[in-house]
């Protein structure tokens, strides 16, 4: 049990990748499997600020009230992933509008009908 | 058929995923394990904790991190998004041909009034966000996005006004120029790309640790004017 409480914030990051993994791999409509690839991407975000949590820690910032340095929590996964979140917004955009374009071709977000493009 | 396949790959990277992290020590508490000795060198984290205050003077140690002791990483990021709304903009302007917009019914008086009423708080709370990013939580990437999401509401509230893609553009321009010169200007003076030049100033005030808000507002003004292009191109494009 202490097991459990010890990673379950591993195991949240983990079921959200494996779920937006999931809708990339079996859906069929191509909104469904942007929204996936947005899923892996929060997940792997959540894990690498999770990477740099401390129990019972407070945030990176040094105010006058307390200043100090011990219970901080890891500051460098909070900056990447600050990076990270923005471009992912970019790329889930640039996919939004690819989509865009391919129904505006063929008429339909159905991969299965979009020729070459699904298995 | 397709299903099984799918469910039988899912297995098998959670089991590999799965037994390679539990092996493996990692994360911040892990590295408390280490001796001392071996702390900061094995923990990059512990030592910007520590040092980042002093050697960039910002409170804000996300902020020193990101601008001051990666600054060129961030660089290159800003870089990424760029092309990506250059991406964007190059695959949706082919299809392009007749405006839209002006067949959408407009917006009921409520949402129009509200719109109204709520840009110039929402582009003064992002202000806030961006200037004090060395001080509080917050910085130049979420205050961007925070102008950015005053510009869509005001293209979902106020139908048919749409952004003015030319001061977009010189907006973004600009804010990468000035972080490019900063980036210049620490290479003539100290030699090395990105140097601190600007004195340090007193921690917790307004006007310190050195070019570090300059980059910030300029990155901020990058990422809102490029979120601001993206919510345009994508609004503005018949479906």
């Amino acid at each position: 049990m202490t097991f459990l409480y010890d990673y379950v914030h591993y195991a949240g990051c983990f079921a959200l990748v494996l779920i937006g993994l999931y809708a990339v791999l079996v859906k069929t409509n191509l909104i469904k499997v942007i929204i996936g690839i947005g899923l892996i991407d929060t997940g792997v975000n959540l894990f690498l600020v999770t990477t740099g949590y401390i129990r019972a820690g407070t945030a990176p910032i040094f105010s006058e009230a307390a200043a100090q340095g011990e219970t901080m929590v890891d500051p460098v996964p909070q900056a990447l992933v600050l990076t990270a979140i923005v471009i992912g917004v970019s790329v889930l955009a640039l996919a939004l509008s690819l989509a865009i374009r391919l129904y505006r071709h063929y008429g339909t977000l159905d991969l299965r009908k979009i020729k070459e493009l699904k298995w | 058929m397709r299903k099984l396949i799918s469910l039988v790959v899912l297995l098998v990277i959670v089991t590999g995923i799965g037994v390679s992290l539990v092996v493996t020590p990692f994360g911040a508490e892990e590295a408390e394990w280490e001796p001392p000795s071996r702390r900061e060198r094995v923990n990059f984290g512990r030592y910007y904790v520590h040092e980042g205050l002093e050697e960039t003077g910002a409170t804000n140690i996300v902020t020193s991190v990101v601008v001051g002791y990666r600054g060129l990483d961030t660089l290159g990021e800003v870089t990424v998004l760029f092309i990506a709304a250059t991406g964007l903009a190059a695959v949706l302007h082919a299809a392009a041909k007749k405006p839209v917009g002006s067949d959408r019914k407009p917006a009921s008086l409520v949402v129009f009034t509200g719109c109204r009423f709520l840009f110039p708080l929402i582009l003064l709370f992002g202000t806030y966000v961006f200037v004090h990013g060395h001080l509080t939580p917050g910085g130049g990437f979420q205050g961007g996005a925070v102008v950015a999401s005053a510009f869509l509401l005001v293209i979902l509230g106020c139908r048919g006004r749409r952004l003015n893609e030319e001061t977009l553009s010189l907006a973004e321009s600009l804010s990468g120029l000035v972080f490019v010169v900063a980036g210049l200007i620490g290479l003539v003076v100290g030699g090395a790309f990105l140097l601190d030049f600007l004195p340090r100033g007193t921690p917790y005030l307004l006007f310190s640790a050195g070019i570090i808000p300059i980059i910030y507002i300029a990155i901020a003004f990058k990422v809102g004017s490029e979120l601001g292009a993206i919510i345009d191109k994508l609004s503005g494009s018949p479906g």
